[in-house]
């Protein structure tokens, strides 16, 4: 049969006799092979056809909040333009970077599965983990920002700087123009979705991270290190694709808006 | 038959009770029944073409009549047709539905306006001539009657079977349906989107009139106060008289005539002065700024109920001159200027 | 071939047959085995287990409604309380009944079968989807116990964010919970239904019921993600207290109605259109007969699941969308309808110069075919503009999704229950006690519902616990149709719990059908076939069956 004729022609690693089984019929088997697949092809198209479609509905369901988001900024549009202008540009264009970066070492560490070294993929794993925490890390200084500035919708929300925008001490001029209450009103509708979105996406991150963690546990074991990489690939699908939505809610929450105003 | 007399005269009621077609009570109802007859026809064919066939071939092609069966793949042509058939009749009725829905939401020009206000779980029907009703509509018939509805709290639905309109009610936006009663009596409002705990109970009645009777109900209802003379109230007390005085030199722009015009905006943009432009200026009065005029004008938000805005709009749609206005400002301020007057007397100042 | 002519069953003789020894009821013993089983098929019988409990659970609620409108005045239960039964009536039916029903059971019992699969894709999301269907439905339960959900079905905002007092957040939760499990379900159909064919299969020999179930597919995986975040904007607007949804804060009470129709349209295809595959399968194996233009009617299934996603504002119409928005609604919901059409003449032209016998599954499948047609016309009185305008929002809607979904979906249901019950168990129903059953419940239905399109054009409308006196006669009518209804749904309850006992062997083939899953043992083996099967016939070739036994010659299992 099919898998047999693939285990021949692939050299085993040393430990892999041991792990491998028979199944009823007795065909050689690896371990990671589940019995339902007629070969272990088979079962990786079916793994990242699954993520594939997974993503397609991740897609849909930021969808709804991007849909909201191109709804209320062209009804809103000035509200949003200086509610965008508080946000902080330096460390979202940080996040952006970070979050590149441990894309970048998650690809890696695709390669490293791929030509099987272990201690590569391990450390690949825990840099892309560690540029995750420190996207979040940075997430929390700008959302504790948005709190000591009243920017939390409904909790803590105060419009009175986008009514009287504070003076700038240099300028002697506003810092940005000032918008007329009922419109600085809509701001809250701004930062509902800026929450909403990036806490979606934090939220994404978050349990990435937690996938991360197993894996990093299961690669130092050595699950992925003699031709195994459906997970590790099926995972990275998804880090890029957190990353990927990254790209899209920079430029649509930090940039869009954002006008040289001095 | 041995049916005891008392439930015979029991069943004799209660289906004389009973109704298994709805009045046509306005102008729309021939219209829209046409339709629905036209649809039930439809319907009854495409049923028996249907059940013809199933219970037609189930007789000719059981077991005991065709033991074998012969295979068919399909055919071409007739699956065309099953295609083709039902699709033109379709198209058929979307065209007719299509004019239908048109003609019931498209008000006559020489339509009279009535205000009515849903909300939990009542509706408030206010007349331009200042009679209001409480889950009850008074209408003449013969005349096109167009209804400028808005809710205060969550989504309604305004609806009079026996004429055959519906329209959702919405939150923070004007909506809007016309009839023409045809003949007098009495029908029922319902409100048909559910609207919370007491939803139905959120009915009433409207009562068709001819035009003497009309009239008649007119005078014996009425409040003393047109919403017009109301909305010139609230006006001058909320202080709009200040910048829309109509003067060359006036912070705001001037209101006398704006209603049904066309406005140029601050960025360029024209717009038609309509209620529901109105009501908006006066809630976000940032995102309608008529050019010329500086984006000064604070909201009214929270402050004005959906009555009082009806008021504000009645008064601005009537407004075609700015005399009173002037009047009642000049007024005003000599009433500050001499803080002894009693403070109710502006109000009665503004009294016609 | 068969004993006697007006029947196609067969089974084996009764004395000898035995249930074979291995299969895989009885391949693991205990709880345990159960609960953490990856057996596609173990895990369509726990769902099958769990949504009949569900879905009597919506039924009572259903009695219940029926019970108050008996009489015009509000004298059963308070509003408020008649208000909650409403509400769970359709999460429950809907979310937790009609969703999962043939796709989850039936669907995941058969589907890797039919393509010659060992198992679907991923057995442990599999599991999953069960386990998040529970949670879905404990949660469901849990509001009802706390007291209850009143905001409807629907949702609507602002009433459901900031007007209503109950546990909404609860109930959202449940339904964000369960769109999961039928997310994970559609995803492992479709890909399984990619990757996992056995050789042979091509996609025009796979079963109509794989092809329908496939677009119903599409839809969960991609309209089911939008109702979740329209359910978590919600639940947030609900929790922050400043919200997209809310007028009075600038935010669009009407883009809820549109995230949320974008998925709830959609949403009657994902019932309706699996229960289209379980009629071709019944209709084609009890006249003998290969479907009738095979092709259109698999393509006519793609086609709904394409259109399906873009007649969703057709729920909207009297809400104040653009005049000529509402044009294209009202065009597309027309199209719509075509690909039904199609179906329901293939489905009636598949009977001629057949060889027709009228067993129970038949018998659901014809009250089918009745039923969806009178729904599906009159869901195009619904979707003519003008005509929408009286009828929107009345019992006439009521009415006609309950057509579609109670005459034609459950109706589906139970004609696939009666027809693969023999392979999900091995054993056989009591055949005149079904019929018996198939007839009351078809005239319960129409009962119940035929007075409903009348009181709707009267304009009575959805949602009310009281009404004025006028309807009743009809209410009565439709609360005494309910009543038959209700005994009709029990019948089968009873009578199939009672075969699983004492019901008579069934044998691999009892009707003689080719549909790959009747070439195995009844019930199946844990990995359904013996040998990978290799496919070298077309779908519902009965020529290749007959030859088939003639030769003696047992393919597989």
């Amino acid at each position: 049969m099919d898998n047999a004729a693939i285990t021949l022609n692939e050299p085993l690693m040393p430990h892999e006799e041991a792990v491998s089984g028979r199944d009823p019929h007795g065909h050689v088997m690896l371990p990671q092979h589940r019995h339902h697949f007629e070969t272990e092809e088979q079962q990786r198209e079916a793994g990242s056809f699954g993520m594939w479609l997974f993503l397609l509905t991740e897609i849909m369901f930021f969808g709804g909040m991007f849909f909201a988001y191109l709804l209320y900024r062209n009804w809103y549009n000035p509200a949003f333009v200086v509610a965008s202008n508080q946000l902080n540009v330096v460390l979202g264009a940080i996040n952006t970077a970070v979050l590149i970066t441990s894309g970048f070492f998650m690809a890696l560490g695709v390669y490293a599965a791929e030509v099987r070294n272990r201690s590569m993929l391990v450390w690949m794993l825990i840099l892309t983990s560690v540029f995750g925490c420190i996207f979040l890390g940075v997430k929390y200084f700008e959302y504790k920002e948005k709190y000591e500035k009243h920017h939390i919708p409904g909790v803590n929300f105060n419009i009175s700087e986008f009514v009287n925008p504070p003076i700038d001490a240099k300028t002697h001029k506003p810092d940005q123009p000032a918008i007329a209450p009922d419109m600085a009103q809509k701001t809250q509708i701004f930062f509902f979705l800026y929450f909403g979105m990036t806490g979606m996406h934090a939220l994404h991150m978050i349990i990435g991270l937690g996938l991360l963690v197993w894996l990093i546990w299961r690669a130092n074991r050595g699950d992925f290190s003699f031709g195994y990489v459906a997970p590790i690939e099926n995972f990275g699908l998804y880090w890029h694709f957190v990353d990927i939505v990254w790209l899209f809610l920079f430029p649509l929450l930090y940039l869009i808006n954002r006008h040289p105003l001095k | 038959m041995g049916i005891s007399p008392v439930l015979w005269q029991f069943l004799v009621k209660w289906l004389h009770n009973s109704a298994l077609f709805p009045a046509e009570a306005s102008t729309i109802a021939p219209y829209t029944d046409e339709l629905y007859f036209f649809l039930i026809l439809v319907s009854i064919f495409g049923t028996l073409v249907v059940l013809a066939l199933v219970v037609g071939f189930s007789v000719k092609y059981r077991r005991e009549k065709n033991p074998v069966a012969t295979q068919v793949e399909g055919s071409t042509l007739l699956e065309a047709t099953w295609t083709i058939i039902p699709l033109a009749i379709f198209l058929l009725v979307f065209v007719w539905g299509g004019l239908l829905y048109f003609r019931i939401y498209s008000p006559p020009a020489n339509s009279m306006n009535i205000y009515v206000v849903g909300k939990q779980w009542m509706w408030k029907a206010e007349h331009p001539t200042g009679q209001h009703e409480i889950n009850a509509l008074h209408v003449p018939v013969g005349r096109p009657v167009q209804l400028t509805m808005i809710s205060q709290d969550v989504f309604h639905s305004f609806s009079i079977p026996d004429f055959r309109v519906k329209r959702e009610v919405i939150p923070g936006r004007y909506s809007t349906v016309w009839f023409q009663a045809t003949d007098p009596g009495v029908y029922h409002i319902f409100c048909t989107q559910y609207c919370g705990t007491q939803h139905a109970g959120m009915i009433g009645e409207v009562t068709a009139l001819t035009p003497d009777d009309y009239q008649k109900w007119l005078k014996e209802s009425t409040s003393g106060m047109s919403l017009a003379q109301n909305g010139e109230r609230l006006f001058a007390s909320m202080g709009c008289n200040s910048c829309h005085s109509g003067n060359a030199a006036a912070r705001g722009p001037n209101l006398a005539g704006v209603y049904g015009s066309r406005l140029t905006m601050n960025d360029g943009s024209q717009v038609l002065v309509n209620d529901a432009y109105l009501r908006d200026s006066i809630l976000n009065p940032s995102q309608h700024v008529t050019a010329g005029f500086a984006p000064i004008m604070p909201t009214y938000q929270g402050q004005i109920s959906e009555d009082g805005l009806i008021d504000l709009v009645e008064y601005i749609k009537q407004l075609q001159s700015n005399y009173r206005v002037q009047q009642t400002q000049l007024t005003s301020e000599s009433n500050q200027a001499a803080p002894t007057t009693p403070p109710q007397s502006s109000n009665e100042m503004v009294k016609p | 071939m068969s004993a006697t002519t007006n029947t196609i069953v067969v089974l084996p003789d009764q004395e000898t047959a035995r249930l074979p020894k291995r299969n895989y009821l009885n391949n693991e013993h205990g709880l345990l085995s159960w609960l953490l089983t990856a057996d596609h098929k173990r895990i369509a019988m726990l769902y099958l287990i769990s949504i009949t409990f569900f879905f009597f659970i919506g039924g009572a609620f259903a009695g219940l409604i029926r019970l108050e409108l008996l009489t015009p005045q509000p004298d059963l239960v308070a509003a408020d309380t008649y208000n909650k039964f409403f509400t769970m009536h359709g999460i429950i039916m809907i979310f937790l009944f009609l969703v999962p029903s043939v796709p989850a059971t039936l669907g995941n019992f058969l589907i890797p079968i039919m393509i010659g699969a060992k198992d679907l894709a991923f057995p442990k999301i599999n599991l999953l989807s069960w386990y998040l269907y529970m949670i879905g439905g404990t949660l469901t339960l849990a509001a009802l116990v706390l007291g209850g959900v009143d905001t409807g079905w629907t949702f609507t905002t602002p009433l459901s964010t900031h007007y209503l007092n109950t546990h909404v957040i609860t109930a959202a939760t449940a339904i964000f919970v369960a769109g999961f499990s039928s997310i994970f379900t559609g995803l492992n159909f479709i890909v399984t239904i990619h990757r996992m064919r056995a050789p042979g299969m091509t996609w025009f020999r796979m079963p109509l019921f794989c092809w329908s179930n496939y677009a119903a597919s599409v839809l969960m995986v991609l309209g089911t993600p939008v109702l979740a975040i329209a359910i978590v904007l919600v639940a947030l607007e609900r929790l922050v207290g400043i919200g997209v949804f809310d007028p009075a804060k600038g935010g669009d009470p009407l883009l809820f109605q549109h995230l949320f129709w974008f998925y709830s349209h959609p949403a009657v295809y994902i019932m309706i259109l699996p229960g289209f595959g379980v009629i071709s399968e019944v209709i084609s194996t009890f006249s003998r007969k290969r479907v009738f233009g095979y092709t259109a009617v698999a393509f006519s299934s793609v086609a709904i699941a394409l259109f399906g996603f873009f007649v969703w504002a057709h729920h909207m119409f009297i809400m104040g969308v653009s005049n000529y928005s509402a044009l294209v609604f009202s065009l597309l919901t027309m199209l719509v309808a075509v690909p039904s059409a199609i179906k329901t003449f293939n489905w009636s032209f598949t009977l001629q110069k057949g060889s027709i016998t009228f067993e129970t599954p038949m018998l659901y499948a014809f009250g089918f075919i009745g039923l969806f047609t009178i729904g599906g016309l009159t869901g195009v009185f619904l979707g003519s503009l003008g005509m929408d305008i009286h009828l929107t929002e009345t019992y006439f809607i009521v009415a006609h999704f309950h057509f579609v979904m109670v005459g034609g979906m459950l109706m589906a249901f139970l004609a696939g229950i009666h027809f693969w019950w023999p392979k999900l168990t091995g054993r056989m129903y009591p055949e005149s006690l079904s019929k018996l059953a198939a007839v009351t419940t078809f005239i319960g239905f129409n009962l119940t519902f035929l007075p409903q399109f009348i009181l709707g054009y009267l304009g009575m409308p959805r949602r009310y616990h009281a009404y004025p006196p006028e309807f009743q006669v009809l209410n009565v009518l439709s609360t005494a149709g309910a009543t038959v209804l209700g005994v009709g749904y029990m019948l089968p309850l009873l009578y199939l719990g009672w075969s699983l006992k004492y019901g008579a062997i069934a044998g691999n083939n009892p009707w003689q059908a080719t549909g790959l899953e009747w070439q195995i043992q009844s019930p199946p083996l844990t990995e359904n076939f013996v040998e990978t099967p290799i496919i070298d016939y077309e779908a519902y070739d009965y020529e290749w069956l007959e030859r088939k036994q003639h030769e003696g010659v047992t393919t597989v299992g």
